[in-house]
């Protein structure tokens, strides 16, 4: 299983990984917001934390379509399927490296990014803590998503139609931590369901991506 | 270790293919799989791989036994050979490498990325990928595509070797390996049977 994740970070780092796609994506989302609305502080505040999730999502959907195709085109999905390790193990395993690919690099930047912003002082450590919260059921998700769509020409069209509703719960409840957290509010019933949604995802989904990914595998 | 099949059935997409297989492989025998193009080899030897399921039959004894070579090899582009290999050898358990380097002639090409290597050697990095396995049960699709005859040869040693070591192989194959192994012409196995009416009970 370790070497799984290791051979998978060593793609993503290696030319033509994908690795800063998503986060590329997030900076420019969050740069190009300010020449949109208006450089008025105040508004920009009050938007900040819902584009920084906006854009942490987006930026995270965009990587899935190669999270299990390119193992799929050259054969080794097929053989990691007769290879000792449990296809559970094996979508965790992959989402696990989703997430360190893509989904802590959006925790990390997001601080930096809300400066732009103009997000106000409170806010930061509530919007880290909610992304830190919510990216791994996006990583999650999006494996199912990914495993439902493995072998379709041009699946990833598919793919985001099938993932975004899902992706629905863990965009306002975090969105909604970070809000409360920047105008000072109470955050304890959002931050709960948020961390509720993700440990459902995580606990639960691994077992259904493997299933489709059984069925789609034959 | 016996594999066992008992009247097996199998079917492409819904389509039956081939009916009424029955065969054994024993420890330390090959047997080559022949029949013509599209009769379903193939998906018999994805069958025996656990990767889809029977119409109907038994298969014993292929529980985390096989080790299964498709037509992709599986490789990385951006990964060197030694590490492609090094991978799949820590997926089934083991970091000895060196036998399959020197088995396929692959030692002077260790730090190649695989996505610079020719067609014949990614294929020889793919076979090499059986002996990292440690599986006693080799299935072997069409394993000789874009090899030279001095790699056929290469090949057929390390069957040899394997048979020898009281393993066994499946291979589908169209040329003669030199092997000492029956062959199992599956020709006259083809469906009669009308496709399945029930198209959701084939999906599931």
């Amino acid at each position: 299983m370790i070497a799984l994740l290791l051979r998978d970070l060593k793609l993503a780092f290696r030319a033509g990984g994908g690795f800063g796609l998503g986060l590329a994506f997030f900076l420019i989302v969050t740069v190009l917001v300010p020449f949109s609305v208006g450089p008025q502080s105040s508004l920009l505040s009050t938007i900040a934390p819902g584009v920084l999730w906006l854009g942490a999502l987006l930026a995270c959907l965009l990587s899935l379509d190669r999270l299990l195709a390119l193992d799929w085109e050259d054969g080794s999905l097929d053989l990691l399927a007769t290879a000792p390790l449990p296809l559970e193990s094996v979508v965790t395993i992959k989402a696990l490296a989703h997430w360190l690919t893509t989904g802590l690099p959006l925790v990390l930047a997001a601080p930096f990014l809300g400066v732009l912003l103009n997000l106000p002082v409170p806010g930061f450590s509530w919007l880290v803590i909610s992304l830190l919260l919510g990216t791994p059921a996006m990583s999650v998700i999006g494996t199912f998503g990914a495993a439902l769509t493995v072998g379709l020409k041009r699946g990833g069209l598919l793919l985001s139609l099938l993932v975004l509703p899902l992706y629905v719960p863990t965009l306002i409840f975090g969105a909604e931590v970070a809000r409360r957290g920047a105008t000072g509010m109470e955050t304890q019933t959002p931050l709960l369901m948020l961390a509720g949604i993700t440990a459902a995802t995580v606990a639960l989904l691994p077992f259904a991506s493997a299933a489709v990914l059984r069925i789609n595998l034959r | 270790m016996t594999l066992t099949v008992t009247d097996l059935a199998i079917a492409r997409g819904g389509i039956p293919v081939l009916e009424g297989l029955s065969f054994s492989l024993h420890a330390g025998r090959a047997l080559i799989l022949r029949g013509p193009n599209g009769i379903g080899k193939t998906t018999l030897l994805r069958t025996l791989a656990g990767l889809q399921p029977p119409l109907t039959g038994r298969i014993e004894g292929a529980e985390d036994q096989i080790a299964y070579a498709s037509h992709s090899d599986g490789l990385k582009p951006t990964l060197s050979v030694v590490e492609n290999l090094s991978f799949w050898a820590s997926v089934f358990g083991t970091n000895d490498i060196q036998r399959a380097l020197d088995a396929f002639a692959l030692n002077d090409l260790a730090d190649r990325h695989a996505g610079n290597l020719s067609a014949g050697q990614k294929r020889r990095l793919g076979l090499a990928r059986m002996l990292v396995t440690g599986r006693p049960i080799w299935m072997l699709d069409e394993p000789t595509v874009s090899l030279d005859r001095n790699a056929v040869q290469m090949f057929a040693d390390a069957v040899r070797a394997h048979l020898g070591q009281g393993g066994s192989a499946l291979i589908a194959t169209h040329i003669d390996l030199g092997l000492d192994g029956e062959v199992l012409d599956v020709g006259p196995n083809k469906a009669k049977s009308k496709p399945i009416d029930d198209f959701d009970g084939g999906f599931l």
